[in-house]
């Protein structure tokens, strides 16, 4: 194995803030990781905190790009960490939080608050309107083709990547984001929730919906789950223009 | 089940501006061909020019009807420009974000935008100027008559930036409205999202470089030509006496 190149030193710097230390302020620090095959960042951020600085703080629960816990700025766009192989990289690597979610410390960020008021706000569940609920009957069948395509929007993980992507919401807060419009678009897939096009239209018809995307597509590029928000977002607006015509 | 009635004005909004957009886009792609007749010789610009002021159709130009389009285009052009507000950045601090937001992004389609938006802010000025002088003096175009506008009359240097201006916002508007709609989007948007990205960049190197082809034609003209007995063009085909 005499070929065998010798490893990078990865310099890593990390944007570090801990908003309830009065005392802190954001600042950058960097650290030196000496590059091991297949490394991930969620590798080189455990390397940090157990050999150089325990105190840094950041989240991973899955390490397999599943739970979307991990998601950060890796030099300047968000992505998820543990995803991320380091030989893809430079070796200096910037690393920050996700902006326009709360911050706890470092890397560390609450999308979940902010998450659970959007799927509240949008209702992101099937609303069946049944009277009366009946346990015996079979479910309606579902043509496989349309399934896929519901399991396809499904598989977003909440990591606020799109969020995060997004000039548009950056700009204006109060826009529901394309993690929000691709779970609507989910739902009015679905042959089984039974919302009109109208209720729909409610909840997305104005500037803080569809009509408030400006097509910039930071979203769809850096969804690290692939997920097909462009088309899905150019679906809606067709909906909500065709329920505005017939209305 | 409750029907409230909904508010329909932001899809119209959406629409309206895309229309607009697109009709003013078509419509740039056509001037832009016209005016480069001169290239082809002062004749045809002149024979382009008749057609419009309506020589073919009725045998007698009438100005008029210049004016009567330049007046449509810019209503299109105020109505297309104050949707289109909407959208731009409303104080210093949103401002801010975007552009940090797009330097650290290092992301195309969201840099395109930043140009959309500073481009259309130019056009709200220059590009109004010039429709203002095809609206109040119609009867002022032709081979001369143009190329004494752009040298003697200083226009040239306005021409040059609504240039830039109006075809990379008109082609990145057009790749824009495509995928805002899903025109066309087929099994693979990713597919013809690329293509359309490629036809953009392939359209703006074309039409600027049509573009200032003429722009330089017309300045030479306006250099050498010899004004001392007025702008009009004399034609050696189509001889006019009210004209
Ligand atoms: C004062 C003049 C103008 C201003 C301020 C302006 C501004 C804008 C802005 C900010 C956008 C992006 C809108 C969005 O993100 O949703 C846009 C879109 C667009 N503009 Fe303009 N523009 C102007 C003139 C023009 C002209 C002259 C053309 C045609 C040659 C044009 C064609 C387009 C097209 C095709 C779009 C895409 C439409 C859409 O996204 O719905 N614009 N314009
Ligand atoms: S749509 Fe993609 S980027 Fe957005 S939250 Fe879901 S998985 Fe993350
Ligand atoms: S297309 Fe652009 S504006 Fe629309 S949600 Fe995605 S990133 Fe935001
Ligand atoms: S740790 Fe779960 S997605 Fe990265």
């Amino acid at each position: 194995m005499s070929e065998e190149k010798s490893p990078r030193t990865l310099k890593i710097d990390v944007l570090r803030y801990d908003p309830n230390d009065k005392n802190d302020f954001p600042h950058i620090e960097r650290f030196e990781v000496l590059e091991a095959d297949g490394m991930t960042l969620y590798i080189v951020l455990n390397e940090i905190r157990e050999h150089l600085d325990n105190s840094l703080m950041f989240d991973f629960v899955c390490r397999a790009g599943i739970c979307g816990s991990c998601s950060m700025l890796v030099n300047g766009r968000p992505t998820l960490a543990c995803s991320t192989l380091t030989s893809k990289l430079d070796a200096h690597i910037t690393l920050a939080p996700l902006p326009l979610f709360k911050l706890i410390k470092d890397l560390s960020i609450y999308t979940g608050e902010w998450m659970r008021y959007l799927n509240e706000h949008l209702e992101t569940w099937i609303h069946a309107k049944e009277e009366v609920l009946n346990f015996d009957k079979l479910e309606e069948r579902m043509d496989p083709a349309l399934a896929d395509e519901i399991y396809e929007l499904d598989r977003c993980v909440e990591c606020g990547c799109c969020v995060a992507g997004c000039g548009t919401i950056q700009m204006k807060p109060s826009f529901v984001g394309a993690v929000g419009l691709n779970k609507v678009a989910r739902y009015h897939l679905d042959p089984r929730d039974k919302r009109s096009d109208e209720e729909y239209y409610e909840l997305i018809g104005d500037e803080n919906g569809v009509f408030g995307c400006m097509t910039l597509l930071g979203c769809e590029d850096v969804c690290p789950k692939d997920l097909p928000l462009q088309s899905k977002i150019a679906y809606l607006r067709r909906m909500m223009m065709k329920t505005a015509l017939k209305n | 089940m409750k029907q409230e009635k909904i508010d329909k004005v932001p899809a119209w909004l959406d629409f309206t501006q895309s229309a607009t957009g697109l009709i003013l886009a078509l419509f740039i792609m056509g001037h832009i061909l016209f005016e480069a007749s001169i290239l082809v010789s002062n004749e045809l610009m002149y024979k382009v020019t008749l057609m419009f002021e309506g020589y073919y159709f009725f045998g007698e130009t009438y100005p008029g009807i210049v004016s009567f389009l330049a007046a449509a285009i810019f209503i299109l052009f105020i109505v297309h420009a104050a949707l289109a507000l909407r959208k731009f950045p409303s104080s210093y601090q949103q401002y801010k974000i975007i552009r940090e937001h797009t330097t650290r992004m290092q992301h195309e389609d969201s840099s395109l935008w930043m140009i959309q938006v500073i481009t259309g802010f130019m056009m709200f000025f220059i590009g109004s100027v010039h429709l203002y002088i095809m609206m109040s003096q119609p009867s002022n175009i032709g081979p001369y008559a143009s190329s004494h506008r752009v040298v003697a009359e200083f226009m040239g240097p306005l021409y040059f930036m609504l240039l830039l201006a109006v075809i990379s916002h008109a082609f990145i508007g057009l790749y824009r409205l495509a995928l805002k709609w899903g025109f066309m989007e087929g099994k693979h948007p990713e597919i013809s999202r690329a293509k359309f990205k490629l036809l953009m960049k392939a359209m703006i190197a074309v039409y600027i470089i049509v573009g200032l082809s003429s722009l330089g034609k017309y300045t030479y003209i306006g250099l050498t030509h010899d004004f001392s007995d007025g702008v009009k063009y004399k034609s050696q085909t189509i001889h006019m006496e009210n004209h």
